[in-house]
């Protein structure tokens, strides 16, 4: 299923959001099961599943991780079940020491603003990859494909640590 | 008396105008049933005026009571008399022990599911609620004259599959059918019309008689997102009556034992007595204790909202708790709702207004609001408002998973996800030749199996023989706009739909629900053939009518002459196989009109997405 078509949208990583959001609302309007109520159950099976499509493709065209790999699925490359883990030894490094830095928060005598900190610097990076990411899949050539791919693992990574943090923030407002 | 509509011999009788819908909100300790009539949204009472069926079945040997009466009865036979059967729809007898061990019910201990010994029988919760729901469906019928199209039926906001499917099946079992369910706190805020024009977070209070529930809900673009649910399954407005009793005893130095009459009375005394201080400053009680004593004892505004305040303080925590796991503050909360006749008390209102910093909306009765919701969108889906532009998005109130190695779940469609949803996930085989595997079902936010809900586990068979790990088996989960789940199978390599074994872990099966249906029938005497074959005949009117209004509007347009022609064919076959009484032509027939007119409906389902992708107006007239 190509979301950008569904959607009416060119295949490309930069997409006008309120657009998204005002398609979203149309399409769920023709599509969702209660407005087939009063129709024949192969009917009603058909809303539920556009409408499963159109929620989905909602989902997967507004965070920009999930677009940029549904992107690159119709480019041919998938990334998901994928076993295949990244090889870049400065990031590895990047990884541990940022792992090294969350087990370390439970010793800081302020374990809020260490989290708040350990975030601040998750979000700067990602800012980075994002802007990266975007150049490369402009290019869409099947080398810059191969980077972005690298770039969303990072960027997944990333995202992971930055929900850990969350959780951790959470455990501490309810001590 | 009423007149007779008598149609002219061989001319159908026109179809109604106007389509008769419900609402029903089925209660832990209260049910009521609502329409909309001439435009507006009102509960319907019984013969006797009464708008609240107390959800309490007593089962006599020769018959079943429900309702006042049958609350009545509760204390002479309660073994007999089921109250508060909601708490039991879609458990397991081992939940249900535990969570309430002092139920003075006889449970079937051979059955994994709930199954009570009553009198000449037995009955399960769901057989139970649909005798709440076909007392509230004949009450609906007898008020509003005629057969009912459909209804919507309320849920709580945090019931999962297993409590939904059981809900619809009561509904069913009932004989009707189901337009919706729909969420509580949802339905509270259709009936305050807060999905009109209104944007950001609602609270929604809910105190009942034994239950406390609070939803946090976004609103945004007719979107109805929960955000977080909270409560207490085992505080609401009778514990208010147990403080008030036992202050009432203590101030009269009445000490333990006292006989079962008293104990009953000044329980009542105790209830009539909140009552009265919601709307005065005091209340004075005369009773005499069981040695012949005269007692008096006065209660003023005061002392009852004293003795209270802990109870409602109680449930402020559950808001707090509640807001901060929506993610909001308590500013950022635009409207509070409040539902339950426990929030007539003003301490109640005043102290969830200061929490909120807004005085709460109370404008509609609060035992009343959830049934009007809920009325209001069974009219809209009856398609008596083709213009309404509103559409409720519901989200699934609990994330849905499976069992992998080690015992831990695997979230396959985290909650909160806008439903209707599908996700598929994919399997493989490990030793070589396998044909089958099993896939079991959970419903939770737990890392660990045994702390979710299991749903269900599925027998996945007739996989193709291969090497291990060379089938790939892609199981789809889809959840509709109920909130319910569906799974289907495919090995991706050759194509081969694997069949899928479906056991509910506490819900009923198919053919449970067949027999439980059957059994119904030959206990209230009914014809079960005249059911069905009713059932049949309005389906086929419904098709007809739903098909012929489609074929006026696409059917030139989307259908080359030849198609045209074999639908408007198998349609009139349909309808003159309908005169005859003879239930499986008929079934067979509707499958006949409904597989030669897919395509047509795909065909229509492309042009309104394409009319809604160019921005062109839906609603062309």
């Amino acid at each position: 299923m190509n979301f950008f078509a569904l959607f009416g949208f060119e295949e490309a990583f930069d997409i006008d959001l309120s657009r998204l959001s005002n398609t979203y609302k149309s399409l769920a309007q023709v599509t969702h099961p209660d407005k087939f109520s009063q129709a024949s159950d192969s009917e009603k099976l058909m809303a539920v599943q556009k409408s499963a499509q159109v929620n989905d493709g909602y989902q997967v065209l507004k965070h920009p991780l999930s677009r940029a790999e549904h992107l690159l699925s119709i480019r041919g490359i998938q990334l998901s079940h994928e076993t295949k883990t990244l090889q870049d030894p400065a990031f590895l490094m990047q990884q541990m020491e940022w792992r090294e830095q969350l087990e370390d928060v439970e010793h800081a005598a302020d374990q809020e603003a260490a989290l708040e900190t350990l975030d601040k610097e998750l979000q700067q990076h990602s800012q980075a990859q994002y802007i990266e990411l975007q150049s490369l899949l402009e290019v869409n050539s099947d080398e810059s494909d191969i980077q972005a791919a690298d770039q969303i693992r990072k960027l997944k990574f990333m995202e992971k640590l930055h929900h850990e943090i969350e959780l951790k923030e959470d455990a501490l407002f309810d001590e | 008396m009423a007149l007779l509509q008598i149609a002219e011999p061989g001319q159908a009788a026109a179809p109604h105008e106007r389509k008769l819908a419900i609402g029903i909100d089925l209660g832990t300790t209260n049910s009521l049933v609502a329409s909309v009539r001439s435009g507006v949204a009102e509960t319907l009472a019984d013969s006797q005026g009464q708008h609240l069926l107390p959800s309490v079945v007593q089962y006599k040997n020769d018959g079943v009571v429900v309702g006042e009466q049958a609350s009545l009865n509760a204390n002479v036979d309660p073994s007999n008399t089921i109250v508060s059967v909601k708490r039991l729809l879609g458990k397991s007898l081992a939940d249900v022990v535990q969570q309430y061990p002092n139920l003075p019910y006889e449970f079937d201990s051979q059955s994994s599911h709930v199954s009570m010994n009553v009198c000449d029988r037995k009955v399960n919760p769901v057989q139970v609620s649909a005798d709440i729901l076909g007392t509230l469906k004949r009450r609906a019928e007898a008020t509003l004259g005629d057969d009912l199209t459909g209804a919507v039926i309320t849920v709580p906001a945090y019931f999962d599959d297993a409590q939904r499917q059981s809900t619809k099946d009561a509904a069913q079992l009932a004989g009707l059918n189901v337009l919706r369910l729909l969420n509580e706190p949802t339905a509270a805020a259709i009936a305050y019309g807060l999905d009109s024009g209104q944007e950001g977070v609602i609270a929604i209070y809910d105190l009942g008689g034994g239950t406390f529930d609070i939803s946090i809900l976004r609103l945004s673009k007719g979107v109805f997102e929960v955000l977080a649910t909270g409560g207490d399954t085992a505080l609401g407005g009778d514990d208010f009556d147990h403080v008030l009793f036992d202050y009432i005893c203590q101030q009269a130095g009445l000490a333990g034992d006292m006989s079962k009459g008293l104990r009953r009375r000044l329980l009542d005394d105790a209830k009539a007595a909140k009552e009265i201080l919601s709307h005065e400053s005091g209340v004075d009680i005369r009773f005499e204790d069981d040695s012949g004593v005269e007692h008096e004892v006065v209660i003023n505004c005061h002392k009852f909202e004293s003795l209270i305040l802990p109870l409602v303080k109680k449930t402020l925590r559950s808001c707090k708790r509640a807001i901060k796991d929506a993610k909001v503050s308590a500013e950022e909360v635009l409207q509070v709702v409040m539902v339950g006749g426990s929030t007539r008390v003003p301490l109640v209102r005043h102290q969830v207004g200061e929490l909120f910093g807004k005085t709460p909306l109370t404008s509609i009765d609060p035992d009343k609001v959830v049934a009007i919701g809920a009325a209001i969108q069974a009219d809209i889906l009856a398609g008596n408002k083709p213009d309404n532009e509103m559409l409720l998005l519901d989200v699934l109130p609990l994330s849905l998973g499976l069992e992998t190695m080690g015992g831990l779940t695997e979230k396959v469609i985290p909650r909160n996800t806008t439903i209707p949803v599908a996700k598929a996930q994919e399997f493989t085989t490990f030793k070589d030749g396998q044909t089958a595997m099993m896939v079991h079902v959970l419903q939770g936010e737990r890392e660990l199996v045994q702390d979710c809900r299991s749903l269900a586990k599925f027998d996945l068979t007739g996989i193709p023989p291969m090497t291990a790990g060379a089938a790939h088996i892609r199981v789809t989960f889809q959840v509709d706009a109920d909130g319910l789940l569906s799974v289907t199978a495919m090995e991706k390599s050759t194509g081969v739909q694997a069949q899928i074994q479906v056991k509910p872990s506490y819900g009923l099966d198919e053919s449970e629900i067949a027999d439980m249906l059957t059994s119904s029938m030959q206990h209230a005497k009914e014809d079960m053939q005249a059911r069905m074959l009713k059932e049949q005949q309005v389906e086929v009117a419904r098709v007809a009518e739903s098909l012929q209004s489609a074929l006026a509007k696409d059917g030139k347009a989307l259908l080359s002459e030849e198609e045209y022609a074999a639908i408007e064919q198998a349609m009139n076959n349909m309808l003159e196989i309908a005169k005859a009484e003879d239930i499986e032509p008929i079934k067979a027939a509707i499958e006949k009109v409904d597989s030669i007119s897919r395509a047509f409906a795909a065909r229509r389902m492309d042009k309104s997405i394409n009319q809604a992708l160019s921005g062109q107006s839906v609603s062309e007239l």
